[in-house]
């Protein structure tokens, strides 16, 4: 199986995890460790709700890449603040740009993500965009820059899995650049499945945190993506509606009825 | 002094700097990694945050490292 290229880099896991929603630092850090993910996401908030300063510790004690990314933003202007401070913060020029069109959905604003998008490479960002499952605007984000695109297989924690399998391949089709199916997972077949239609990596947090046992179901996430990948380079045989015998019918015996 | 530090009005020593502001706010942050701070919404680098002193009737912004999908 090949390493994933992404933002000039080679990785060995197409696993990225989130870290949110965990019920705690250890059960995060034990599920990390099981899922082989060597990105991780993190995010940014006032002082006084963040937790403590133990959840960047905890994470980078084992050596992995933090992530930043601007969950939480509703206009271009608030993602690139954010993407700004989170630059500084963590010491990197990568981010996952989140722009969020409403509360309930938490589907991309997708006039605001270009808006976005176009700013921060333009400022030297390595932009990996939460998009929507179209196209037309996956393209326009490559055409923009982005080192990546990462559409949503289902809304951010509904586990819903891949809503629509026909456009992330028409997605993968045309992309020159990798492809991350980023929310909806909801169970190791969800992430097998975006892997064989051709995804580059998957990224997930809910389904590994909520899960009844996260370090399980990380297990699970980390074989589905290599078995998914496997799957996909080895090329899967066309779905036919009749039976093709698989034992040959030549040389079959003729017995007297 | 007068500022907002992450939306709440604050009554602040003058010439305060954000190095110390920082070490107030958030005591166990230590080396500042994993903090950013802007101020009316732009970003001031970790290399700045000593010689930089907040001014009356300035937007403060603290932000932090935590968990996050």
């Amino acid at each position: 199986m090949g390493d994933l290229e992404l933002g000039g880099r080679s990785w060995g896991s197409r696993l990225i995890m989130g870290t949110g929603g965990f019920r705690s630092l250890r059960s995060m850090e034990e599920a990390i460790a099981a899922s082989g993910a060597e990105i991780v996401t993190v995010a940014l908030r006032r002082v006084e709700v963040a937790a403590s300063g133990s959840v960047i510790g905890s994470l980078r004690g084992a050596e992995r890449f933090l992530l930043p990314n601007t969950a939480g933003c509703y206009t271009a202007h608030d993602a690139v603040l954010t993407a700004r401070m989170a630059r500084e913060a963590f010491a990197t020029d990568w981010v996952k740009l989140e722009v969020i069109g409403d509360d309930r959905t938490l589907f991309p604003d997708p006039t605001e993500l270009l808006d976005a998008a176009e700013t921060l490479v333009g400022e030297g960002f390595v932009v990996l965009p939460y998009t929507n499952d179209d196209p037309i605007l996956a393209r326009r984000l490559e055409e923009l820059g982005c080192a990546a695109v990462m559409p949503l297989g289902a809304p951010i924690g509904s586990g819903m899995g891949i809503r629509n399998p026909y456009n992330l391949r028409i997605i993968v089709e045309q992309a020159s650049v990798p492809v991350i199916c980023d929310a909806g997972v909801g169970t190791a077949s969800d992430a097998a499945i975006a892997m064989e239609l051709g995804c580059d990596g998957v990224l997930l947090a809910s389904a590994v945190a909520r899960a009844r046992d996260p370090v399980k179901m990380a297990a699970a996430m980390r074989a589905a993506i290599e078995a998914g990948r496997l799957a996909f380079e080895a090329g899967r045989i066309p779905r036919k509606l009749h039976a093709e015998a698989s034992t040959p019918v030549e040389g079959t015996p003729e017995w007297s009825s | 002094m007068r500022v907002l530090v992450n939306g709440e009005a604050r009554e602040l020593p003058d010439a305060i700097s954000v190095a110390e502001l920082v070490a107030g706010e958030a005591p166990g942050l230590g080396d500042g990694r994993g903090v950013a701070v802007a101020i009316d919404e732009q970003v001031v680098p970790h290399s700045a945050w000593d010689a930089t002193k907040l001014q009356d009737g300035q937007r403060i912004e603290v932000l932090a490292a935590m968990q996050g999908g």
